[in-house]
């Protein structure tokens, strides 16, 4: 099933040549109107006319988070305000935050990519779309809803928290999809099971998760116990909002990101060296259709690698590969690099564990310490004290010899975990408390 | 002929022990007798009280991680040399005590021993058979 057939299937070579024809238009429009780009293309000797082949992408320079705070609020707009509809602003945890503007057309854009999203995730029409992502200056909540009345869905505008008032909402108003993060998704099922509401009961059908990293074992677990189909949703606010890439959920394999709108690159984040398919690198992002803040070599400092292997649902955009994290979560423990979901990964592996954790990491002395707390659900209690310190030696064990990290993981009780209405918080880094 | 054991995950710091307590107080449980095992980070609390579902419910209501254990209960005379016979004869048999404790009160002239093993059913049968009185639960909950 598509939204827009022709544009999801276009030919690889159709791809291309409309991806060319608007980057040579994105680059003349960001030289006449953003001082930013002006000084900095020309910095890198980068003209009118000087993208002729998709390869000379690689000669631009690229565009940081921080060069989106220097401009702040308005100053990277490409579209005088006359013509901004819309103005969204990401999380600013360190300083001002990053602010964005939408024209009519670039809501109309994405609008449709969410609605081809949805299509791609296994909704309809005549779904009832529950749309827990936040709504405010956070993509989330305005993007998924656009995109859902876009498909011609009904879609329920329930923002996030007051998590019994969801649950009531998702059993009277019988709705079939879910939209959340993953962790919020698993908190709803975990709250209504104490209300004796069993999450397997409602009329759910598909839960499209994103805005946090989360591993295959979650989706198995998320899968069981709400009984659905569960598919990994990617956006940020910088590039467009959710449904820049979108799990299909015929082969969940990958995230098919809209190459008609957005050219994607893998790039070593160290060297910014170019990196081929089926590497891991960080996701660059150049925006070829956006009018109102447009990118070029947007570093979004995810961690993924890319695919152009054909899929079996038939859509012909590249895929790119679920996010190992972000290379600012990125975990440095004595020189060894470590995402919190590789760890989660390793968590969910094991028998009865819930997907309730946290890393704690410390500095003692001069040596960093991790610890991993790991919540005791029934299903991995004993009454002996012996069994209990055997399933921690074996979960430090597997971390040491999968990841090459020390660890030392204590046992807390259920709950004890904060839970999150919107992104999980899954690590403490006591290192840059001074 | 076995007796119902509740157990209780704790992280070890301030108070959870007290909280555990006030839980089974408020919900009306009386606890027969009680035993902890810890360790830096976490202890178990085992538990026979006179309700044992109702106390296994009221804990879980409140969040803590709960399960039933089946234990053995025995009377042990009270003299030198009583324990080992019991402990000899179980060793004879080659069934392994995972722990035990004692329970509180006595029964006429003997003590009591909770014991938990790692095959509950054939301990109790040879326990029996070499005339050691195994204490049914329904007697412990109301002593």
């Amino acid at each position: 099933m598509f939204f827009n057939e022709e544009f999801e299937t276009l030919p690889r070579e159709a791809i291309e040549a409309l991806q060319l024809k608007r980057l040579k238009t994105m680059v003349r429009r960001v030289l006449k109107n953003v001082p930013f780009y002006r000084e900095s293309l020309g910095k890198a000797g980068i003209g009118a006319d000087s993208v002729k082949t998709l390869q000379d992408l690689a000669k631009l320079p690229f565009t940081y988070k921080q060069d989106l705070r220097d401009s702040y609020p308005y100053r990277m707009f490409a579209a005088p305000m006359e013509e901004i509809v819309r103005i969204h602003a990401s999380s600013g945890t360190t300083g001002k935050p990053t602010v964005v503007g939408y024209t009519k057309k670039d809501i109309d854009n994405w609008s449709e990519l969410m609605a081809r999203s949805f299509v791609a995730a296994g909704a309809h029409k005549g779904d009832i779309i529950h749309n827990s992502y936040g709504y405010g200056l956070f993509t989330g909540g305005l993007g998924a809803h656009y995109g859902a009345e876009r498909l011609g869905a009904s879609v329920i505008p329930m923002s996030g928290g007051n998590t019994k008032k969801q649950i009531m909402i998702m059993q009277d108003f019988g709705s079939t999809v879910l939209t959340c993060t993953p962790s919020y998704s698993l908190f709803m099922a975990e709250a209504a099971r104490e209300e004796g509401i069993d999450f397997r009961d409602l009329k759910l059908r598909v839960g499209i998760f994103g805005a946090e990293p989360w591993s295959e074992e979650m989706r198995a677990d998320i899968e069981q116990k709400l009984n659905i189909s569960a598919v990994d949703i990617y956006g940020l606010s910088e590039i467009m909002g959710p449904g820049v890439a979108i799990e299909c959920c015929e082969a969940k394999q990958g995230l098919h990101i809209w190459e008609d709108h957005f050219i994607p690159e893998i790039i070593d984040p160290e060297t910014g060296e170019l990196l081929g398919a089926g590497r891991e690198g960080e996701l660059v992002i150049t925006t070829i259709t956006k009018e109102g803040i447009p990118l070029i070599r947007y570093r979004t400092r995810d961690i993924t690698s890319i695919s152009y292997e054909p899929c079996i649902c038939g859509r012909t955009h590249a895929r790119i590969a679920r996010m190992s994290g972000r290379s600012d979560d990125m975990l440095i423990i004595r020189g060894v690099n470590v995402f919190p979901s590789q760890i989660e990964s390793i968590l969910m592996g094991v028998e009865g564990v819930e997907p309730h954790y946290l890393l704690v990491v410390d500095r003692h002395e001069t040596l960093d310490t991790l610890e991993v707390q790991v919540e005791v659900g029934e299903q991995m209690f004993s009454d002996e004290v012996k069994h209990l310190q055997a399933l921690s030696l074996r979960i430090e064990k597997q971390i040491k010899e999968m990841l090459g990290v020390t660890c030392r993981v204590r046992l807390v009780e259920p709950k004890s975990i904060t839970r999150s209405e919107g992104k999980a918080k899954r690590v403490i880094d006591k290192r840059n408390q001074a | 002929m076995h007796v119902e054991q509740i157990s209780v995950f704790i992280e070890n710091k301030f108070g959870r022990l007290a909280e555990v307590t006030r839980i089974l107080g408020d919900a009306g449980v009386n606890i027969r007798t009680l035993s902890l095992a810890d360790t830096s980070d976490f202890g178990i609390l085992r538990l026979i009280v006179d309700h044992t579902d109702h106390a296994k419910s009221a804990l879980k209501e409140r969040g803590f991680t709960v399960s039933k254990t089946e234990v053995v209960a025995v009377e042990i005379p009270d003299r030198p040399g009583g324990l080992a016979d019991v402990l000899q004869a179980l060793d004879e048999e080659g069934i392994n005590v995972e722990y035990m404790y004692a329970f509180v009160e006595r029964n006429a002239e003997n003590a009591v021993m909770i014991f938990r093993f790692d095959e509950t059913q054939k301990a109790i049968a040879a326990l029996v058979a070499r005339q050691f009185a195994v204490l049914p639960g329904e007697r412990l909950y109301g002593m």
